[in-house]
């Protein structure tokens, strides 16, 4: 049963990690400096709940609002480039986040052990769960409280203006100038919601593995990070869950029974995926289908 | 209203606009035509704030809009529609006008978050009147690219109407539009003058351009050869020069 309770936290944080690009690739930025945000939430509230003593919920919201600052602080010089150049822009700068906790060292002593952040070994003993008797069931739940929540503001968003104009923004950046959006205001915005999601993400995760170090923050992880909301499609926020589900638990753990073919076939599938759903997994005509089953009859019209 | 004193646009060694003096007064439907690759394009691109200027000072109600950014341009009162029209394809023709809703009214510091998360509080009443003038009530909840030309010219130019400018830029509305769809939009240009609005009408297409505006400027070159009444403009041997050195005639829409 534990290895469902922790299938479950993977897609849970997964989830939170997608969605945090999602915001981002609304505006039609493409930004591999999810993971390096990420990283910030995890090292931040960590540290906090392992050398400072603090609780969870606080230490994970500061560990977001850190991201958030730091991704606000990047945002402006990152996003005065556009397409590709922003891609290799927010890689440097991930790959410097990564770098800086591969040589950030901050022990202090815990009894007889020395605690906190060692370089290259990382990040040891983040241990509140276990410490609190929080039982896996218990984390779970945490950790999809959270993704609800993350959810359930953004499904909001994109019902409100914000998120038209984000989206109008992506599609049209001259046009949308042209109908009065700011659209450094709105990239920044927007980059830096999605630095407090990920920053969030990034706290959740380093509470759960109990154990961090720079190499889980690559360039891997950025990508899955953009891969999930493309592949679930931009159009609403359950496209990203499904498509987590569908990378996460069909195809690293379903499939792991295949052995070596396994890493092949993940490629194919996800091309496929891909061909077979140009506009995502969960695509506006699907989100159609289902609004006409939760409403029928009922007027759909106007926001 | 809007003042252009020696307005020049560069591109590398090309000079698209070279030192444009141009005015428009209030309530006015001023024309500007020109060979093409005569500068008009840049001219209504340089307002707006999308290109910097080279050189000059343009004016917009007294205040200086020379370095504006596109939606500051757009706050202070003018709005403009694109010759390639440019639509939100992917969002819907109601959403196309709500996010839109830029009005000076709304720019007071407390409304920020609330115009970004709902729009400003007549926004929906504003784009319910912009879909009932240009007939697309029926569209609303369609995406913009599944629209026919004819409604994307119409919904383009509703856009730019949702902010409720003072001023239009509209370049080129009329290109590829059949004659009854350009008469269509003479009497909207009309509708929209005697509503108050003040119209720059970039255009090919003389049966509107002739018909419909008070003054007419034209532009080779980057420099305004004439201005004047549209007869006159007609009678003038400049503009005939420039058109028939550029192979069309003065009298055939070019569409």
């Amino acid at each position: 049963m534990d290895f469902y309770f922790g299938l479950l936290q993977i897609i849970g944080v997964h989830t939170i990690l997608g969605l945090s690009a999602y915001v981002i690739l609304q505006t039609g930025q493409v930004t591999m400096a999810q993971a390096g945000f990420f990283s910030i939430g995890a090292y931040i509230a960590a540290m906090l709940t392992v050398l400072a003593g603090w609780h969870i919920v606080p230490a994970l919201l500061v560990g977001g609002l850190v991201a958030a600052a730091v991704a606000c602080i990047v945002g402006f010089p990152a996003l005065r480039v556009k397409g590709l150049t922003l891609v290799v822009a927010t890689v440097a700068f991930g790959e410097f986040i990564r770098l800086f906790w591969f040589n950030f060292d901050y022990q202090i002593a815990k009894g007889e052990f020395m605690v906190g952040p060692l370089g290259g070994e990382g990040f040891k003993q983040i241990r509140f769960f276990p410490e609190n008797g929080w039982t896996t069931l218990d984390v779970a739940l945490f950790i999809w409280a959270i993704v609800a929540l993350v959810m359930a503001a953004l499904w909001w968003m994109d019902r409100s203006r914000a998120g038209t104009v984000l989206r109008a923004v992506g599609e049209d950046e001259m046009a949308a100038q042209s109908v009065g959006i700011n659209l450094t205001a709105t990239k920044v915005i927007a980059f830096t919601a999605g630095g407090f999601i990920a920053g969030i993400g990034g706290g959740i995760y380093a509470h759960y593995t109990t154990h961090i170090e720079h190499l889980n923050f690559g360039i891997l992880l950025a990508t899955f990070a953009i891969a999930y909301p493309i592949l679930g499609g931009l159009s609403n926020v359950f496209g990203t869950l499904v498509a987590v589900i569908f990378v996460q638990g069909i195809l690293v753990e379903g499939l792991r029974f295949m052995g070596d073919w396994r890493n092949l076939l993940f490629g194919a599938l996800i091309v496929l995926a891909m061909n077979v759903r140009p506009r995502g997994l969960i695509d506006e005509h699907t989100a159609k289908i289902v609004k006409r089953l939760f409403s029928r009859g009922k007027d759909t019209s106007g926001a | 209203m809007l003042e252009l004193k020696g307005v020049a646009k560069h591109f590398g060694g090309v000079r698209a606009v070279d030192g444009l003096n141009l005015s428009v007064a209030e309530g006015e439907i001023v024309g500007l035509i020109g060979p093409n690759g005569s500068g008009k394009s840049t001219t209504v691109n340089v307002i707006c704030g999308v290109f910097p200027v080279s050189a000059g000072e343009i004016t917009f109600e007294g205040r200086e809009i020379t370095k504006a950014q596109p939606h500051q341009v757009l706050a202070g009162g003018i709005a403009r529609t694109f010759q390639n029209i440019r639509l939100f394809d992917h969002l819907t023709v109601w959403q196309n006008l709500w996010v839109a809703q830029n009005a000076m009214a709304d720019r007071r510091a407390i409304g920020f978050l609330r115009r970004w998360l709902s729009g400003s509080a007549g926004a929906r009443d504003s784009v319910q009147e912009q879909l009932e003038f240009s007939d697309l009530v029926d569209k609303q909840d369609e995406p913009a690219g599944s629209l026919s030309f004819g409604e994307q010219r119409r919904l383009e130019l509703a856009r730019a109407l949702a902010s409720k400018p003072k001023l239009l830029l509209l370049d080129e509305p009329a290109a590829g539009m059949n004659l009854e769809e350009v008469s269509q939009l003479d009497d909207r240009l009309r509708e929209l003058q005697k509503a108050g609005k003040t119209i720059l009408l970039v255009e090919h297409v003389m049966e509107l351009v002739m018909g419909v505006t008070d003054r007419i400027a034209v532009l080779n070159f980057g420099n305004k050869i004439a201005e004047g009444a549209p007869a006159e403009i007609q009678q003038n041997e400049a503009v005939k020069k420039a058109y028939l050195g550029g192979g069309s005639d003065l009298a055939e829409p070019q569409a």
